[in-house]
């Protein structure tokens, strides 16, 4: 019987700036490019997911340095990437303060003209629809993202 | 950051046609030059995301704003697509049955919307 191989990890700590969004999107893309499991469709969906979360954290760390008139400011976002076998876990950190998904007041469904008032509010239930299973925890100072990716499909045909 | 905005004028209708990708970084960009648009009287606007890359909600968003925008003016604001990936964030967000969606430009221009 052979163990299982100790799982890859890569960790990455952004600095909360939009423009470093696609450095996080760049990183998981390569990572998933090289896992044979994972099909491009399947690919896409971690980077658009990996992406909405890195951009939740760096808003909300945005805001809360704008709240904060003492340091620590500026602190970092986190992403964690650990490739296991027939999964793909990431987890996405900030230091804002905290965040509960369930105080989110839902807007209207899409075919609701009403819901053209709200230009935001896409992000939350994207993750939850691109991943296998998505957890949000509080950290003491801030939200764990917590995301698994399984491969999707068959991807020997692509 | 990598996104291209190209604007023409077809008719009646602005054509803003867009490279790259759109996310939280340069979405700013496109939703401003929507609202330029918008301001100076164009009210009929396709914006073909044929040579993006990628979109999140952030983008979508923005789109979201174009279309509320053109239609207080009684105006049309169609998509052109046709990259799967781009199509099905659309669809995952039930939004390709807000936007009208088009595979082409022309076919984009020759509705009424």
């Amino acid at each position: 019987m052979h163990a299982a191989p100790d799982p890859e990890v890569v960790e990455l700590a952004l600095p909360a700036r939009p423009e470093v969004v696609s450095v996080a999107r760049l990183v998981v893309g390569a990572i998933v490019a090289s896992d044979p499991l994972f099909d491009d469709e399947r690919g896409a969906d971690l980077r658009l997911a990996v992406s909405e979360a890195c951009t939740n954290a760096i808003q909300a760390q945005l805001a809360a340095d704008e709240r904060t008139a003492v340091p620590p400011v500026g602190l970092p976002i986190l992403m964690r990437c650990t490739v296991g076998v027939g999964c793909i876990d990431v987890v996405v950190t900030d230091h804002a303060g905290g965040f509960d998904p369930s105080t989110l007041v839902p807007h209207p469904e899409v075919t609701d003209p009403a819901r053209l008032e709200y230009e935001g509010g896409l992000g939350i239930p994207l993750l939850r629809m691109l991943t296998d299973h998505v957890e949000f925890r509080p950290t003491g100072d801030g939200t764990e993202v917590r995301m698994r990716f399984e491969p999707h499909g068959d991807p020997v045909r692509g | 950051m990598d996104l291209r905005l190209d604007v023409s004028q077809r008719g009646e209708w602005s054509i803003v046609e867009v490279g790259g990708e759109i996310d939280v970084a340069t979405a700013p960009r496109l939703r401003e030059q929507l609202i330029a648009l918008v301001n100076e009287g164009h009210h009929r606007i396709v914006v073909s995301l044929e040579a993006v890359d990628f979109i999140d909600s952030t983008g979508l968003g923005v789109l979201i704003s174009g279309l509320k925008r053109v239609r207080t003016h009684d105006g049309a604001f169609a998509v052109v697509c046709s990259e799967p990936r781009i199509l099905k964030v659309f669809e995952i967000t039930g939004l390709d049955t807000v936007f009208r969606v088009a595979p082409t430009l022309d076919a984009a221009l020759a509705s009424e919307g």
